[in-house]
């Protein structure tokens, strides 16, 4: 057709060049290093990387993880859960919603009782917090601020992101808590959040870029996040509310790992893997492990317990709940979810 | 980056080809006259673009159909939905008429005049499909967002939606109508001109029915690749409800939420709106050329 010679070519050679990656990461995907060590297919949603690049480095130190070589990817986790679900090579995997585990477990590529042990599968918690603009110059103080007439929010889209979940429910649990209880009253805080929402972008890394080039005046984020821009150097600063809910990120080796995996998942429970990751900013789930976090409000005291912490087992009833009472599609016939009803009437408002 | 440069050219441009090769074979009565290398070529042809093409869109009207009807229905009768559809399209068919007008005079400058910087401009055309999407919108958010320094604030409008969709498929009439007015004659307009042929009837009448198949082609490419855009999107529109989400963000909706029939019937839709579009624009170019 249009195709020149020259891009026929490229065309060509671009082709040759993506089969021949493909046969690279077939044999690579057999488990063993070329030196006869074991390689882990470590995945991952996107923000824990920094974190991994050194737990991973000191894990391959200790006597477990002798001569194990880690093959990474890291992507929204919704994709990264999907790719595996599709056949992608996995022996631990580490995402940020239980759902996208669950969907593992469907499949059987995890077995039904991962999240059975000491710390429920849970490997990293972080708590919903409110980013705003260097010096908080609309003195943001909690979730009743950020609905006033005029401030505009950003925050994930709850469709496409599956993380963007996590900060409409600590939304929706403060105003419930704040109204007694009273959901119709909690509903009508989601429409007024809705209202005052500039952008949704498609994720959790989406709305922190959006946010970073200026668009809103509040970013609802997850507090390891926040840590993380500040020690790359963002000028922004963040409060936690006094009312969040706890954001716990789910792990799992699936049932065909190497056993070395479990080996990593054991590890990632020691205080040594732990306080890496509170370096980056998570809240460890091991009781004791503490120290200096860069970026965080106060270095010293990096995680300060806010007033009331929601869980989404305690207060909303666990996630398959959660997801059907907020975020049902409407598609089958089924009622729509709260937050897709309330996403509908503001837009139409919006109109 | 190569898929970015490989994808929307690779899926689109096989969708308007086919139509038209064999109906000149028809016409000619001829029933098999390949030789033995036409024979592996057209093979390798059809293997290559059924594994590409034909195999996954099956797959995905299949999907769809599980459902019947009835899934169409439900999909469609989403007011979020049907609003995302409407902005997707209107927003993609204003961008392929200005990409038609502008497009054609990028082309018409870089073809026929002469100036400084030409083949920079030549390069610099290309750059939009270089570009992985996802760069372009943080591009495009921090020169038309809050902290624009045009002093524009479009970001998470519909014109940002506009002009995320302008940016990416700018190439397309480009790239098609330069060839063929590099081929064309000046000789030809020169006659009509003696001939007491006014600048508007040479343009009416020689330029536009030679150009027209190229523009409509290019037409085509830039309306399929608009209505499927995502990268360049996330950022700048906010994917607001009813505001600025676009059909794409949907889909992931769906998908997000497990939903792959619905997802594959939003998809079928689509790909129905682009085959109307595109056939529409086929008749049109041929008509303008049957002028000449």
């Amino acid at each position: 057709m249009m195709l020149t010679p020259k891009a026929f070519r490229g065309l060509t050679a671009v082709s040759v060049a993506s089969l021949l990656a493909l046969t690279a990461c077939s044999t690579n995907s057999e488990g063993a290093t070329a030196d006869g060590g074991v390689s882990i297919d470590l995945i991952a949603y996107s923000t824990p990387e920094t974190a991994y690049n050194q737990i991973t480095k000191d894990f391959a130190e200790t006597d477990e993880g002798e001569g194990v070589e880690f093959s990474t990817s890291y992507g929204p986790s919704g994709d990264q859960s999907r790719a595996v679900e599709g056949g992608q090579a996995a022996d631990y995997v580490n995402f940020s919603l239980e759902g996208d585990v669950t969907r593992l477990v469907d499949a059987g590529l995890v077995a039904d009782d991962w999240n059975t042990g000491e710390h429920a599968g849970i490997v990293a918690d972080s708590v919903v917090v409110i980013v705003t603009r260097p010096g908080n110059p609309l003195d943001i103080q909690g979730w009743e601020d950020i609905v006033e007439p005029g401030v505009e929010i950003v925050s994930p889209n709850p469709g496409s992101s599956g993380g963007a979940r996590w900060n409409l429910l600590a939304a929706y649990g403060h105003a419930l808590e704040a109204n007694g209880g009273d959901e119709e009253a909690a509903r009508q805080y989601l429409v007024d959040f809705f209202t005052n929402a500039v952008a949704l972008p498609g994720s959790a890394r989406d709305a922190l870029t959006s946010f970073t080039s200026g668009v809103g005046d509040v970013l609802i984020s997850y507090e390891n996040e926040a840590i993380l821009a500040r020690q790359n150097g963002e000028e922004l600063d963040y409060i936690v509310p006094d009312e969040t809910l706890l954001i716990e990120t789910p792990a799992a080796v699936t049932t065909d790992a190497e056993p070395e995996a479990q080996a990593f998942l054991d590890y990632l429970y020691t205080d040594e893997a732990q306080a890496s990751f509170l370096t980056y900013g998570y809240r460890p789930v091991v009781e004791g492990v503490t120290g200096e976090v860069e970026g965080a409000n106060d270095p010293a005291d990096p995680f300060p317990a806010p007033k009331v912490l929601f869980t989404i087992a305690e207060d909303f009833g666990g996630w398959p709940a959660a997801a059907e009472k907020f975020f049902a599609d409407g598609e089958d016939g089924e009622p729509l979810g709260l937050v897709a009803e309330v996403q509908q009437e503001t837009g139409k408002l919006g109109e | 980056m190569s898929s970015a440069l490989l994808g929307p050219p690779a899926d689109t441009v096989e969708e308007t080809s086919p139509g038209r090769t064999p109906r000149r074979r028809r016409r000619a009565g001829a029933r098999n006259t390949l030789t033995p290398g036409a024979g592996l070529g057209l093979g390798i042809a059809m293997i290559w673009f059924s594994l590409l093409v034909l195999i996954p869109l099956i797959a995905i009207i299949v999907t769809a159909g599980e459902g019947g009807w009835d899934a169409y229905f439900q999909v469609l009768r989403s007011d979020q939905t049907w609003a995302a559809v409407q902005l997707t399209v209107t927003q993609s068919a204003i961008v392929t008429v200005i990409n038609v007008v502008v497009g054609t005079i990028i082309a018409w400058v870089l073809v026929r005049d002469q100036f400084p910087g030409k083949s920079l401009l030549n390069i610099i055309i290309d750059v939009p499909f270089a570009l992985p999407t996802i760069v372009a919108g943080l591009v495009l958010l921090s020169l038309y967002g809050p902290q624009s320094p045009l002093g524009l604030e479009w970001a998470n409008t519909e014109r940002a939606v506009m002009l995320a969709l302008a940016f990416v498929t700018l190439p397309f009439v480009v790239r098609t109508v330069q060839p063929v007015l590099e081929e064309l004659d000046a000789d030809v307009e020169e006659a009509a001109a003696s001939l007491g042929a006014s600048r508007g009837t040479v343009v009416r009448r020689i330029i536009l029915p030679s150009l027209a198949p190229a523009i409509a082609a290019g037409a085509a490419l830039s309306f399929a690749r608009a209505i499927s855009e995502y990268g360049s999107l996330v950022l700048l529109s906010g994917n607001l409800p009813f505001r600025t989400e676009v059909v794409s963000v949907r889909v992931l909706t769906f998908i997000e939420n497990g939903n792959t029939q619905s997802a594959a019937a939003l998809a079928s839709v689509m790909l129905a709106v682009a085959l109307v579009v595109i056939v529409g624009l086929d008749i049109a170019q041929r008509r303008v050329s049957n002028r000449g």
